[in-house]
């Protein structure tokens, strides 16, 4: 079994992340990176305490974070799967490949599996594109994923054996 | 006696398997008694030999790939350390594979080469020799270098980087900014994250001879946030700069100063445009910046900065060290040097190809890439990115030269090369160009925010065979429309690929029995 590296949401810490953050120029992407790897999304409760200590509005704060694809204010799933959708992986299959992912994972985009395992996302380009399709979960980028090798990193994704493995 | 064995360690060579092989490598090997010195390089780029195993020898290093786990046995039992063994996946020396060796490797000579983050590895295959030359000149003579180089900016609108420089060296105001746009966005392309996974030093020396040229003493690399593993590399090497006074208050004893940040972004391709970076960098929404001002003029937080591509800036170390005229003497016309172009999609051999400017893309697909992964015919080919004009067999001579590009209504780009056979559907191909440029368009301008979906719109009715030629013309006023009147190139040439693709493939938009219906193409119109 793996650990976790995410923690439950709790203000002070919020607060903790906040204050070593706030005072770098140009903060707020560099906070709001840091709330995510911590809590795996950001919490609409730490939104005040960031527009507070920034000195910005609060739907300034939103503004920020709806523009970029990489935030969310959901929790996700124990693992979030990016199915690369540009050009490159295109090119190889990746229509296929999605169009399989959300059949048998019984999704759409932006969605998690009812036992919370599985968050599945868009992503373009992971820079594998000799290679592809392409897939991410965490850290670790994984090639030539035909639907036959999906469907065996999700099995391994459900028995989290995936780091054990690695 | 110790044998010294490389398993590359770049993203892909990860995906393929890499780090468990190198584990269970030195598991069989302390099995055996065999002492081996496995050392992790960066990658030869050489992607369907991935994982590539070398082998260090007297004579050289001799290749083994693509090695997969099963294969371990074999090759431990064909006593694979000593180098020149009989096995097949033998590939003989590396350097002397054609693929390594017709290319032109300047900016990626260590490129899976050395280990990335060992600063001796750097040093002993002329790191920082740029560096220490550069510590020798004026400001001036660093940015005149630069312009005899004829290096022209590789981020894809070719601008000559010494006049940038040039510009911002002459901005008279106390703090200035260095900004590498690391950001890249377009499909097909990772010779920016190459450099940054396998040779971070050589970008952060270029980095700290930019600050240099113009007077920067601050600068921040944009960082793309889907390349995690060019991070955690950045991250170290920038580490290991400060230690060793390369970064810092006093670069190499010297009395200038240099500092370097990485800054992640978060998923937004139009944050790769340089105004919408800077505004990124500032902790906004990126929404693109009007020009003039010029970013040279008021850029980072409203101060003169430079803004470079990875491979603009990875080029400085080179001609620091062996001078402007090594650099320029390469290419053709008004393109000097190299482009690492990158071969990618459905292709069977691909990976990175730095090349003097000047043979033309049939040579890149067909002598390089060895045409398409599937065995199939290649029918269409996408360079420069999403926003690159698509090719048919009748453009494929054009010469690899940012003019003749032009001239043929295509970009060169940052050198991606996207390879599609005969089964892509050009119609599903053009919708993706509106699809991509609605979801990613920063909003600003209605040509492009409105009609990107109005493209996808047009494109379906053209797809399910509704008015066909009425809608195609709707689809022409278009596309020149977002051409004239958007604020910047997202809106301005995603028409490229659309009309290339109805100009060169006109039988895919015309054929009444459209498969709109495939269950593929329903689930992409949901989603965007
Ligand atoms: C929509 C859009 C996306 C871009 N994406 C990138 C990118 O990912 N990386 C990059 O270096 N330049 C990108 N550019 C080009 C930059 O705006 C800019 O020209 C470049 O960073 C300048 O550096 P260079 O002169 O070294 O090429 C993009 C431009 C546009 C319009
Ligand atoms: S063309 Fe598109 S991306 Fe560029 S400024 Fe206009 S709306 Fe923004």
């Amino acid at each position: 079994m793996t650990i976790s590296k995410f923690v439950t949401y709790e203000p002070s810490i919020a607060q903790t992340i906040i204050d070593d953050f706030k005072a770098k120029p140009g903060a707020l992407l560099p906070l709001l990176h840091a709330l995510q790897d911590r809590f795996s999304y950001i919490p609409n409760e730490s939104i005040p305490l960031i527009a507070t200590a920034l000195m910005l509005s609060r739907a300034e704060v939103h503004g920020v974070i709806s523009f970029y694809h990489h935030f969310r204010t959901q929790q996700p799933g124990r693992h979030v799967v990016e199915i690369c959708r540009a050009e490159a992986c295109q090119a190889v299959g990746a229509r296929q490949l999605e169009h399989h992912a959300k059949q048998t994972l019984h999704l759409d985009y932006h969605q998690t599996t009812t036992d919370n395992t599985i968050t599945l996302e868009p992503v373009y380009c992971l820079g594998n594109c000799s290679c592809g399709p392409s897939v991410r979960v965490g850290n670790d980028i994984h090639a030539n994923m035909d639907p036959h090798a999906f469907d065996a990193l999700v099995e391994r994704l459900k028995t989290d054996l995936l780091e054990v493995l690695q | 006696m110790m044998y010294h064995v490389y398993v590359p360690s770049d993203t892909t060579a990860k995906a393929l398997g890499a780090d468990r092989l190198a584990r269970l490598m030195a598991i069989m090997a302390a099995e055996q008694g065999i002492e081996l010195n496995i050392k992790r390089n960066g990658t030869r780029a050489m992607y369907w030999l991935e994982p590539l195993v070398e082998v260090e020898t007297a004579q050289g290093r001799f290749g083994f790939g693509p090695v997969k786990e099963t294969d371990l046995a074999s090759l431990f039992a064909a006593k694979f350390w000593l180098g020149e063994v009989d096995h097949p996946l033998a590939l003989g020396l590396v350097e002397d594979i054609d693929y390594l060796k017709k290319q032109q490797r300047l900016t990626f000579s260590r490129v899976g080469v050395i280990d990335p983050v060992c600063l001796e590895d750097y040093r002993s295959h002329y790191g920082f020799k740029g560096l220490e030359n550069a510590l020798n000149l004026s400001p001036q003579a660093l940015v005149d270098q630069i312009k005899a180089s004829g290096l022209r900016g590789r981020g894809g609108a070719a601008f000559p980087t010494g006049i940038k420089w040039q510009t911002v060296l002459d901005a008279p105001t106390e703090q200035k900014y260095i900004v590498c746009n690391a950001d890249e966005g377009d499909s097909g392309t990772f010779a920016d994250r190459l450099v940054m996974e396998c040779d971070p030093f050589m970008l952060i020396e270029g980095m700290i001879i930019a600050g240099l040229a113009v007077g920067a003493t601050q600068g921040y690399i944009y960082l793309r946030s889907e390349y995690p593993l060019a991070h955690l590399t950045l991250e170290k090497a920038i580490a290991i700069a400060y230690e060793n006074n390369l970064l810092g208050p006093n670069i190499l004893g010297c009395p200038q100063c240099f500092h370097l940040e990485v800054r992640l972004g978060a998923g937004a391709y139009i944050c790769g445009e340089e105004t919408s970076l800077l505004e990124s960098l500032e902790g906004k929404r990126g929404l693109v910046r009007a020009k003039p001002p010029l970013p040279a003029i008021v850029g980072l937080f409203g101060k003169p900065t430079v803004v470079n591509n990875v491979l603009s800036l990875a080029a400085v170390p080179f001609i620091l060290d062996k001078g402007a005229k090594a650099y320029a003497d390469c290419g053709m016309g008004r393109s000097r040097g190299t482009l690492p172009f990158q071969l990618a999609g459905n292709v069977k051999r691909g990976g990175l190809v730095e090349l003097a400017f000047g043979p033309t893309l049939r040579e890149l697909m067909f002598d390089f890439g060895g045409g398409t992964r599937s065995g199939r015919p290649l029918r269409a080919v996408q360079v420069g990115g999403p926003l690159g004009a698509y090719l048919p067999d009748s453009q494929w001579d054009t010469q690899l030269d940012y003019e003749a590009f032009a001239k043929a209504n295509a970009v060169l780009g940052h050198g991606g090369v996207v390879l599609f056979d005969d089964t892509v559907d050009m119609g599903e191909q053009a919708r993706f160009s509106m699809a991509f440029c609605a979801v990613e368009s920063c909003g600003k301008c209605t040509p492009c925010r409105i009609g990107s979906t109005r493209g996808v719109e047009v494109i379906d009715r053209i797809r399910a065979g509704e008015n066909i030629e009425g809608n195609l013309a709707l689809l022409s006023d278009l596309c020149e429309t977002m051409i004239d009147g958007s604020l910047c190139a997202m809106g301005g040439m995603t028409p490229f690929p659309v009309q290339s693709a109805i100009k060169y493939f006109h039988e895919d938009f015309v054929k009444h029995s459209a498969p709109l219906s495939s269950a593929v193409s329903i689930t992409n119109k949901q989603e965007v």
